[in-house]
């Protein structure tokens, strides 16, 4: 660590007074998720106290106006449609990135990264209304009823697409060119080139971008509720409807009084639990398997 | 730029949080509501309705405010109760152990069945609305319609929509079967018009609003009788519900003058606008 004392330039008040302030904005950045923590176990705490941690996973089903708060179906619903859509969407933009960067040709490839970006910034409002008046009436012809926890992975799929190519691009565009020359110096094909030397150097890049595309696909809410059907029920096919826990704070929460409105409180609390459990799972594995590229 | 201009940013930041903290915003109605400002919160039926009146009713009575807050017909209820507001809306009648509350009704709202344009049922019985509910009946071709599952569109928890469906069906909640949950009576128009086998139920008001501007959606009539806003303003439509404005006590001064003026023929236009029954001929 280096401290300001035995730096070669003079010490001056600026430094102090910028090393205080940006001490204080990072404590509060840090501090927010602790108030976030907090506020949600103090409005959930008449749920814990009332209702009982264990009810939410031992009740027959979810009627909060009828005293009845099983939230484990809205658990496994929201973690079915968030992995299936990074399984569905880290393939295609991992290959798509290095379509984009090996393969198509300059103009192709600024064209499709800024169509791409342009994906990104598509609000989720729009992805549910796409997908509730095209999508939803598809998979209902081909599949009824068509709002489906199908219909979810597919639209969140679409939407976290974009955020992981384009982490997957920036990452694949700093590997040192050296890598590259030495690679193709020993006679590496493009393909091995590709899957031996560029991947394993970006695999702590790639792995952000999924991280932070299920962040978000967790955390969706509008385009989730709009087609996934809202059923509470644990899905066994593909084609049933399902609710997440988002959707269910965001149906609810607007009409729930007393321990309904704390139950609802307790499954943004669940979701908390869900998104640190993936966050520290994915870092878990980032740390057992990487190379560190040295350079 | 220095690095001092920065510093008095984030001393603002604490300043400002601070006075939030001293005087937080989920207290402000309580202060506002001494001086002429009324804050009346509640049903989301009604709310798009009591703002247009409200606006109406500042031209008129210069100098007063009126702040329109939704959250549901329970919330209007219980915010009356506790003096957050100091009207409460409530797209229902009040129940019996609300009885000590005082409730003005304004106009009358119907609920029926919607189903897509392109359906050829034009006409279901209430036991073969109550069977498609509760998946006795699951395909069209048993109530006369195409060879097609049915959709069943049902409203979440907390809604007073629901809970005058299942009343009136005599249902329980746990005896529906649904394909699909819905919020707002929007997005269930919304489902009905993009799937064809689909069947829903939501306030006569906006479905009729919507199909009258190209949406794809028919409203079926509830024991023969047409869902149209003459029907519920004669009473004669059986699925109907008064949207009243609640008190916690008799209303008088301001409170009773906007009462008095959402009732009054004043506002009747603003009602059939929203397609709405007004309650008497206006």
């Amino acid at each position: 660590m280096i401290s300001s004392s035995s730096n070669i330039s003079p010490h001056s008040k600026r430094d102090d007074l910028l090393s205080g302030s940006v001490r204080f904005l990072a404590l509060t950045a840090g501090g927010l998720l602790l108030l976030v923590i907090a506020f949600l176990f103090y409005e959930s705490w008449p749920a814990l106290h009332h209702i009982g941690l264990t009810r939410f996973f031992s009740d027959p089903d979810w009627y909060p106006t009828d005293n009845s708060y099983r939230l484990t179906s809205m658990v496994w619903g929201t973690i079915f449609a968030s992995t299936g859509a990074v399984l569905l969407a880290s393939p295609l933009a991992i290959l798509s990135a290095l379509f984009c960067h090996f393969y198509a040709p300059p103009l192709l490839s600024r064209w499709f990264r800024r169509m791409v970006e342009l994906l990104a910034g598509i609000p989720s409002v729009v992805f549910g209304f796409w997908g509730l008046v095209v999508l939803v009436p598809m998979i209902g012809h081909w599949h009824p009823p068509g709002p489906s926890l199908l219909a979810g992975i597919l639209i969140l799929a679409f939407m976290i697409m974009p955020t992981i190519m384009l982490v997957a691009h920036t990452s694949i565009a700093h590997v040192p060119l050296a890598y590259i020359h030495s690679a193709s110096a020993l006679g590496f094909s493009r393909w091995s080139m590709m899957w031996h030397v560029i991947l394993p150097t970006t695999k702590v890049g790639i792995f952000t971008g999924i991280l932070l595309g299920l962040a978000r696909a967790l955390g969706e809410t509008m385009a989730v509720l709009m087609v996934c059907g809202n059923v509470v029920q644990t899905p066994s096919r593909l084609f049933d409807p399902i609710r997440t826990l988002t959707a269910n704070i965001a149906l609810e929460m607007g009409y729930a009084l007393g321990d309904h409105r704390a139950a609802l409180f307790m499954s943004g609390l669940f979701l908390m639990g869900l998104v640190v459990l993936f966050v520290s799972m994915a870092e878990g594995l980032r740390h057992r398997n990487t190379y560190v590229a040295t350079k | 730029m220095g690095f001092s201009s920065f510093f008095i940013f984030a001393l603002r930041v604490i300043l400002i949080s601070h006075f939030l903290w001293t005087f937080p915003p989920w207290e402000y109605p309580i202060a506002r509501a001494e001086g002429t400002r009324l804050i009346i919160s509640g049903s989301s039926t009604m709310a798009p309705l009591v703002s247009e009146i409200g606006k109406r009713f500042e031209t008129l009575h210069p100098g007063n405010r009126v702040d329109v807050q939704t959250g549901g017909s329970s919330r209007g209820i219980a915010d009356a109760v506790t003096g957050l507001a100091d009207i409460g809306m409530a797209s229902r009648a009040l129940k019996p152990q609300e009885a000590h509350l005082f409730g003005s009704v304004i106009a009358y709202d119907g609920i029926t069945i919607i189903l897509h344009r392109d359906n050829p049922v034009k006409f279901l019985t209430d036991v073969q609305i109550r069977d498609m509910y509760t998946g006795t009946i699951t395909n069209w071709k048993t109530v006369g319609g195409n060879d097609a599952p049915t959709l069943v569109v049902n409203k979440a928890e907390g809604r007073s929509t629901l809970e005058l469906f299942l009343h009136f069906f005599n249902l329980q909640n746990r005896d529906i079967h649904a394909h699909v949950v819905i919020g707002d009576n929007e997005q269930g128009i919304k489902t009905v018009a993009g799937n064809p086998h689909a069947i829903g139920y939501v306030s006569i008001g906006t479905a009729q609003y919507d199909a009258t501007h190209g949406i794809p959606i028919r409203l079926l009539p509830l024991q023969h009788i047409p869902a149209t806003i003459e029907t519920v303003r004669k009473g004669t439509f059986p699925l109907s519900r008064p949207l009243t404005l609640v008190t916690n006590s008799p209303p008088a001064g301001l409170i009773k003058t906007f009462i008095d003026f959402a009732q009054s023929s004043q506002s009747h236009d603003l009602i059939l606008k929203q397609y709405f029954a007004p309650l008497q001929e206006g």
